[in-house]
């Protein structure tokens, strides 16, 4: 086993661990301002991934889909929070939970009726075609892309939350909400937005996807999994959880695939039983 | 998950009011055989009957957990699944004869369920339910794995069962009238077991857990350990009806360990109501004969399915046996 595939193995693990990063932080996000697991979270990384094939068909240019399908989605997701999740509040934390898996049954249903049942490939931009030599090995240049777009979106995402008004708001709302009514905050505009914002970055995760896999409404299935046990060995609503966590999760799936290709997704979850016996409340989790 | 409002309301040794409601909870074991011995002359089909028989102990093991501990698990369908595919791996690769191999699936259905119990019941309130569903994908990704003893993809067959030996009589099990019954006794077996369970003190801590986890931790119960156990036994019940399909089936799809017959397993119980023992029969009743119904108009019959829970969901999360006792039976 020479290094270079290693690192190749290592590299692509970090690509898939990005996509696992943005989705977990979307649930994580979601998790921690509105006290909401959403259930959905895997339909709408799929609903996500179909939206910018169908911008991009539509089009003619991938760049459209990638920009335009987060931001549908996500207002999408802003109607889901006010007309469905909305009249939860107050209720037990379970019944978000099971509206989101009832809601998860319709779109991959729905998906199946507009597109159909089977898988449809998502041809990858011809910009980002091939591969580039770094001097270490041949890399594919889409999961560059990949890593370097998900790179932005924590950086901006982080900005958004430490320096803005706005983020301030969300950081405190997520704290005390009583206290931002209070203080005459309107916080169900926040989580509206707040919401919208986690299933936007849901569906960047099914966009950048799509090139690397085809696209199928069953999907979603493996990727709440995956986001889930990504949320628990960060722990909930921790974001630097959620990064670090995806990028482990990312890299130990891709290392297990070289080594023991039929142990890969198995290894992910043994890695969490690991993690609850060691640390009930994730790496980065603060006790309940 | 502690509601001190809720606690306060409702208060978990009341008294039951008479009438109707007492009448149902006193005699609700043989009120149900009864109502399974009429099932399969009421419904369409016999193989439908059969169908609501399982999923409607898979349903009442499930609400054990669900409604009485108030723990909303996505996990068990890796017991329904364990007990399906032990019961088959037993008399199709080793030739044991069914009532051993029922035994086994049970057995084994409920050691999983207690490992898996032991790792999830250490986490709090939402955790849960993402750790349960997470730990049922692991059991899922293992059988699809080891194809030499599952089948893989292609799910587990040749096992079928043709015959049932029993106090010297041979049952012809191809008969759908003989399978119904002989299911039933396992079916009212299960029935049993759950409502002694209820009726005992441990029936009456995991209620009070429910209600209120503090609480009950400050009257002294051992949350973790009777958490632990209602877990086991609901996974155990749950496996016994996993054996039950196997037996019917003589299959065991692979899809039996996925989170989304776990999700199944949750709609039925919330579609006829939990904490109510009569709920998840009622509503596995409900949700076969809707999917029998549907899926005759449109393959896409999930879509209306999911419809018709995100409304239960929003407007009648008591379910239709909760709703019926609570408006029209008060």
């Amino acid at each position: 086993m020479d290094t270079e595939l290693i690192l190749m193995q290592l590299f692509s693990g970090v690509a898939l661990g990005a996509i696992l990063v943005i989705t977990a932080l979307g649930l994580s996000i979601i998790f921690g301002m509105l006290g909401v697991v959403n259930f959905a979270h895997g339909a709408l990384f799929m609903v996500g991934a179909y939206a910018g094939l169908w911008v991009a068909s539509l089009t003619g240019s991938f760049w459209w889909g990638l920009l335009v399908a987060p931001i549908m989605i996500g207002m999408f997701g802003m109607l889901i929070e006010y007309f469905l999740i909305r009249p939860l509040y107050g209720r037990s934390i379970d019944d978000p939970l099971l509206l989101t898996f009832g809601l998860s049954y319709i779109l991959v249903e729905g998906v199946r009726i507009v597109f159909g049942s089977d898988g449809i490939p998502f041809p990858t931009p011809t910009l980002l075609t091939g591969v580039v030599d770094l001097g270490v090995g041949f890399f594919p240049i889409y999961r560059i892309f990949v890593v370097g777009v998900v790179f932005l979106v924590v950086v901006l995402l982080w900005l958004g939350l430490e320096k803005t008004k706005f983020g301030l708001i969300v950081r405190a709302g997520a704290r005390d909400p009583t206290m931002m009514k209070v203080l005459g905050v309107d916080i169900s505009k926040v989580w509206l937005l707040v919401f919208g914002l986690g299933v936007g970055l849901a569906s960047l995760g099914g966009v950048l996807s799509g090139p690397m896999r085809s696209v199928n409404p069953e999907m979603g299935a493996l990727v709440l999994a995956e986001a889930f046990v990504v949320t628990v060995i960060g722990g909930l609503g921790s974001l630097v959880g959620s990064i670090i966590a995806g990028l482990l999760v990312g890299v130990v799936i891709s290392m297990t695939a070289l080594f023991a290709p039929e142990m890969a997704t198995i290894v992910m979850f043994a890695l969490m039983a690991i993690v609850l016996l060691i640390r009930p409340q994730g790496l980065f989790g603060k006790l309940a | 998950m502690t509601s001190p409002a809720l606690a306060v309301s409702s208060p978990v040794s009341a008294p039951k009011p008479a009438g109707f409601k007492s009448l149902m909870t006193k005699y609700r074991v043989p009120l149900s055989i009864l109502a399974l011995c009429l099932l399969p002359w009421l419904l369409p089909s016999k193989a439908l009957a059969v169908n609501v028989l399982i999923n409607g102990v898979v349903a009442v093991g499930y609400n054990l957990l669900f409604g009485y501990t108030g723990l909303l698990s996505f996990g068990h369908a890796a017991f329904v699944g364990t007990g399906a595919y032990i019961t088959g791996i037993a008399i199709g690769q080793f030739g044991v004869p069914w009532y051993l191999a029922v035994l086994m699936g049970v057995l084994g259905g409920g050691l999983l369920a207690f490992v898996m119990g032991a790792l999830s019941t250490r986490t709090r309130g939402i955790y849960f339910s993402m750790v349960t569903l997470a730990l049922a994908q692991l059991v899922y990704y293992v059988a699809l794995q080891t194809p030499s003893w599952t089948g893989g993809e292609n799910g587990l067959r040749g096992f079928t069962v043709n015959k049932i030996n029993l106090f010297g009589f041979d049952i012809n099990f191809l008969d759908p009238v003989n399978k119904y019954y002989v299911l039933m006794v396992f079916a009212a077996l299960a029935l049993w077991l759950v409502s002694r369970i209820l009726n005992s003190p441990f029936g009456a801590a995991i209620e009070a857990i429910r209600e209120n986890e503090r609480r009950a931790r400050t009257c002294g119960y051992n949350v973790e350990r009777t958490k632990l156990l209602s877990f086991t036994l609901s996974g155990t019940i749950c496996a016994l009806g996993g054996t039950m399909s196997a037996l019917h089936l003589a299959f065991v799809p692979l899809d039996s360990l996925h989170y989304l017959s776990s999700g199944m397993i949750v709609m039925m119980t919330l579609l006829g109501g939990a904490s109510s023992f009569f709920g998840p029969f009622i509503g596995a009743l409900v949700f076969l004969v809707m999917e029998d119904v549907f899926s005759l108009w449109t393959s896409h019959w999930q879509i209306i399915v999911g419809t018709i829970f995100v409304l239960f969901v929003l407007f009648l999360p008591k379910g239709i046996w909760g709703t019926f006792l609570t408006k029209v039976m008060r």
